[in-house]
């Protein structure tokens, strides 16, 4: 089979499949007695067409252009982090405590010590699994996704029995004080006139495209990046060229891990101000159908975050303003993922035939 | 040779087989070997097939009469094996028609093909490693649900199929536990067991001892006088000479020839394969050897289950020599060059002592990986282009980094150079003629001598003082042999050390200096080529050595 023109590959491919997950979609909400059309309205208007929507929908992107990234940088080192959920609650956890035991006298410093407390802690959260990958060949896969647990149990700990402030009946943080609140989209001139009203979107989202645009630089343009994706590729020619394993699976995972951890700095710091429960929110785990849709490539992995993004919004708009449930918006995820993701081979050999055809048409 | 007529297939009614082949076939008479009397058992009349822009077949024709050894001969890549694919159903030819003892027959998948009598033996066996001999031959022929009455049918085909044709094995023997040869016999076993009389191999000597494949000969011999018909693919111009009745070339998917083999010669053969006279002698001066550069003294290797797999084995390279390595593959070769080139997996124990001009090389952990070997000045074209000396995925330019990815010419502060890693690649596919010359192709889409002339230029220009070089030529086609060899042998005159392993005989034979046998994962013999016989490396290679040397 020749392979697809680019465009076809990067533009088309994602196109059909999640014009195929609408359709299913729509199937789905038509089998519970609701209009697909006024669902698919209801989504677009209260997440693309109001500030408000705007506001929320970017917010969710920050967050899954983050977990995103985590998954990218892993898979390019033949590795699948699907802890990036615990990752970020630990993130949270090293936000709050910068937040709230350091005395910031401005919110760009605070942003600078919550960024490097959140990756710290987020790296921190992976290197246990990371070292068990590299050195026993423990599978990633479990080792992670148990850690997703121990991240939970540990963050209800620090919550309830050492961050709550006395008297307090809310197992959360203190509210972290006004010089470590980041400026949200509404408070920053020039952006304001957009955003008339409060939104969580905030500064991170800036934070977010550095860190996209440095990861590609990272992958493409250095040799750390070389060595991850040699070794992801094929770990004979990795051993061949003095790539070392353990150096490279660690190396890559804690970048993984300390990208988890920095969408903290988006939710805790720039919105809820405070530390809750279950603060990620199930980011860590649509980063990876974000990773999946995005190509592992970042500026892949920040457009399938904004449709996530707009997914996540819409959804919960759904929940809010019709009778279809909220849990719907779960059920889109998944169709979204299963047809860019799983089923992506179908589409693609669909259009390669059509392809193929294609020229022969045009010389006949 | 024998003129007897056989009559139809034995083994079977050939009950799947339309009526018509059975008149057909009667009336034919005697079917002596190389003429084509009575019905062909294959013919092929304008087959094509392309892939997208490529075409793989153009208008073959040919025909096997029934009851003769036809060779297949062409470079790589020039749709040997697409045709092949396309006799077992893997394929669909675009154009043409396939007659099967004078029927036309559609394969549209390989069951097809089985039922019409075609049995294939691949390059790379399709066997279950923990099943026994027995239950590989009934898998996918089973009668039915259980398995006692399909296992107790073939023991009795087996044992006789075992008489008739000297394909003796243990039927409840675990394929793990054959040697190779014993698996391939399995795999013709599968073949005939159902009810094939044409047989397909491709390249089925490539893992083999000379003797294994002696034996192998003498079976295919035997198949053919009980009047199979056998399709030998191979590259190897000799095993064509001795054993094919007819031979058809082919050439950048067109079929240049098909000839009688007693009317060619090998020569005749290449040129026809090459499309221009090859040298298929390695003209080269005779050796000026320096002063000893590496020198291994006991090197053992264990694996992660404490088999040893290199047993203390020493050996000097001088510089301005070939040190060949001669043996069949898996007696130690691979781990010898894993250690010399710093690529032993975690879980392996190496002992013994490396010197590389006086001073010592770390045998593990820190200064024992590949970049601490590259650095001391050791280059290495490694013996599995696919899965060490490339990254298929990888384009041309980012595998001239491989390995090198630390040399400053490719550093531009903290990020790399790709500008400068590209035009070097660039330079290269000009220098050594890599083609297509496309820097940012993958190089998966490079034919194998041109990934192989990708590694080469890669670790040939860095300059090392030492060069190991695995397989130089497995999968390349012969015009890239030639240069491959030629640019060896003009190293070896820079006054290079080189250390050579090749499973090819020819190879060792044509360019090397001196030649150590391997077997076992021990040395036990080095020769001078000069004088020596290839049937006494054989020998050594099968693991008999002279009396003189067993001590």
């Amino acid at each position: 089979m020749r392979p697809l023109p680019k465009w076809a590959d990067l533009v088309l491919v994602p196109l059909i499949s999640l014009t195929l997950a609408a359709l299913v979609a729509a199937l789905v909400i038509l089998s519970i007695g609701e209009s697909p059309w006024f669902a698919l309205t209801t989504m677009v208007k209260g997440s693309l067409m109001t500030a408000s929507g705007w506001g929320h929908t970017l917010f969710y992107t920050t967050s899954f252009i983050f977990t995103g990234l985590a998954v990218t940088v892993a898979f390019h080192a033949g590795l699948f982090n699907i802890g990036g959920e615990g990752q970020a609650q630990l993130g949270g956890l090293g936000v709050a405590l910068a937040c709230l035991y350091i005395p910031w006298p401005h919110w760009t410093l605070a942003l600078l010590g919550a960024t490097i407390a959140a990756a710290a802690f987020g790296a921190a959260w992976i290197a246990i699994p990371a070292w068990l990958q590299a050195k026993r060949g423990s599978h990633i896969v479990i080792t992670t996704i148990m850690f997703n647990y121990i991240a939970a149990s540990l963050l209800m700990f620090m919550l309830v029995d050492v961050l709550r402030p006395i008297g307090s009946q809310d197992p959360s943080s203190a509210r972290f004080p006004p010089e470590a609140a980041l400026p949200r989209f509404n408070q920053i001139p020039g952006l304001d006139l957009l955003f008339p009203r409060t939104v969580p979107v905030n500064v991170t989202l800036f934070l977010a495209l550095a860190a996209a645009a440095l990861i590609w630089l990272l992958l493409w343009h250095s040799r750390t990046g070389f060595r991850i994706r040699a070794f992801g590729k094929s770990e004979g020619a990795a051993r061949y060229a003095g790539i070392g394993a353990v150096k490279t699976t660690m190396v890559a995972l804690l970048i993984s891990g300390a990208l988890a951890g920095l969408m903290s700095v988006n939710n805790v710091m720039g919105d809820a101000g405070r530390l809750l429960g279950n603060s990620a929110a199930g980011a860590g785990f649509i980063g990876i159908a974000v990773a999946l849709m995005g190509r592992n490539h970042p500026l892949g992995v920040v457009l399938a975050a904004f449709l996530f993004g707009f997914i996540f919004q819409g959804g919960s708009e759904l929940g809010f303003m019709t009778s279809i449930p909220i849990e719907m918006r779960v059920v889109i995820q998944g169709l979204v993922i299963l047809f860019t993701g799983a089923l992506d081979m179908m589409v693609r050999m669909g259009l390669e035939r059509v392809f193929v055809r294609l020229p022969q048409a045009k010389a006949a | 040779m024998t003129t007897g007529n056989t009559g139809p297939a034995p083994g079977g009614p050939g009950g799947l087989n339309p009526p018509a082949f059975g008149q057909a076939s009667g009336p034919g008479g005697l079917t002596p070997p190389a003429s084509a009397h009575g019905q062909p058992a294959i013919e092929l009349r304008g087959i094509s097939k392309s892939f997208g822009a490529v075409r793989a077949n153009e208008d073959i024709s040919f025909s096997v009469p029934k009851g003769t050894i036809h060779g297949i001969i062409g470079e790589n890549g020039a749709g040997k094996s697409t045709l092949m694919s396309i006799l077992y159903g893997f394929y669909r030819a675009d154009q043409g028609e396939i007659l099967i003892h004078g029927l036309p027959t559609a394969l549209p998948d390989s069951q097809a093909a089985i039922r019409a009598g075609i049995g294939m033996v691949f390059q790379h066996f399709k066997l279950v490693q923990n099943f026994t001999v027995l239950e590989n031959i009934i898998l996918g022929a089973e009668d039915g649900p259980l398995l006692g009455r399909s296992l107790r049918r073939a023991r009795d085909s087996l044992t006789a199929l075992a008489r008739e044709y000297e394909l003796d094995v243990d039927p409840d023997a675990l394929v793990e536990d054959l040697s190779v040869g014993h698996q391939q016999r399995v795999e013709i076993l599968k073949a005939l067991y159902r009810n094939a009389d044409i047989l397909i191999l491709d390249e089925p000597t490539g893992v083999l001892t000379p003797a294994e494949a002696d034996h192998l000969f003498r079976i295919l011999r035997g198949l053919r006088d009980q009047g199979k018909t056998i399709l030998l693919i191979t590259h190897k111009l000799r095993e064509i000479m001795e054993t094919t009745d007819n031979v058809s070339v082919m050439r950048r998917g067109r079929l240049v020839g098909s000839v009688r083999t007693s009317e060619t010669s090998p020569a005749a053969l290449a040129e026809l394969m090459v499309g221009r006279k090859v040298l298929l002698e390695t003209g080269k001066a005779p050796a000026r050897p320096g002063p000893v550069l590496l020198s291994a003294e006991l090197l053992t290797l264990r694996d992660e289950h404490k088999v040893e797999r290199l047993k203390s084995v020493s050996l000097d390279l001088r510089a301005g020599e070939i040190l060949g390595i001669a043996g069949v593959a898996g007696n130690g070769q691979s781990e010898l060059l894993s250690i010399l080139g710093g690529m032993t997996r975690p879980g392996e124990k190496v002992t013994g002592r490396l010197t590389l001009g006086g001073h010592d090389l770390p045998l593990t952990g820190r200064g024992s990986d590949g970049k601490s070997r590259r650095e001391a000045g050791i280059g290495h074209v490694p013996e599995d282009r696919h899965h060490a000396g490339l990254i298929l995925d990888f384009t041309a330019w980012e595998n001239t980094a491989l390995g090198y990815d630390d040399d400053p010419a490719y550093q531009r502060g903290l990020l790399t150079d790709n500008q400068a890693i590209r035009d070097d690649t660039r330079r290269k596919m000009q220098v050594w003629d890599i083609r297509p010359p496309i820097h940012t192709l993958a190089a998966k889409s490079f034919s194998g001598g041109n990934q192989q002339k990708l590694v080469i230029a890669r670790e040939f220009e860095q300059d090392p003082a030492i060069l190991l070089i695995g397989q130089p030529t497995r999968g390349v086609d012969i015009g890239a042999i030639e240069f491959i060899h030629k640019q060896i042998i003009a190293l070896r005159d820079q006054g290079k050390a080189i250390l050579l392993i090749s499973v090819e005989l020819d190879e060792i034979m044509s360019l090397s200096d001196r030649i150590a046998v391997m077997f076992d994962g021990r040395i036990i013999g080095i020769r001078d080529p000069a004088t020596t016989s290839e049937s006494e490396i054989g020998c050594l290679m099968a693991g008999i050595a002279p009396t003189a040397e067993a001590s």
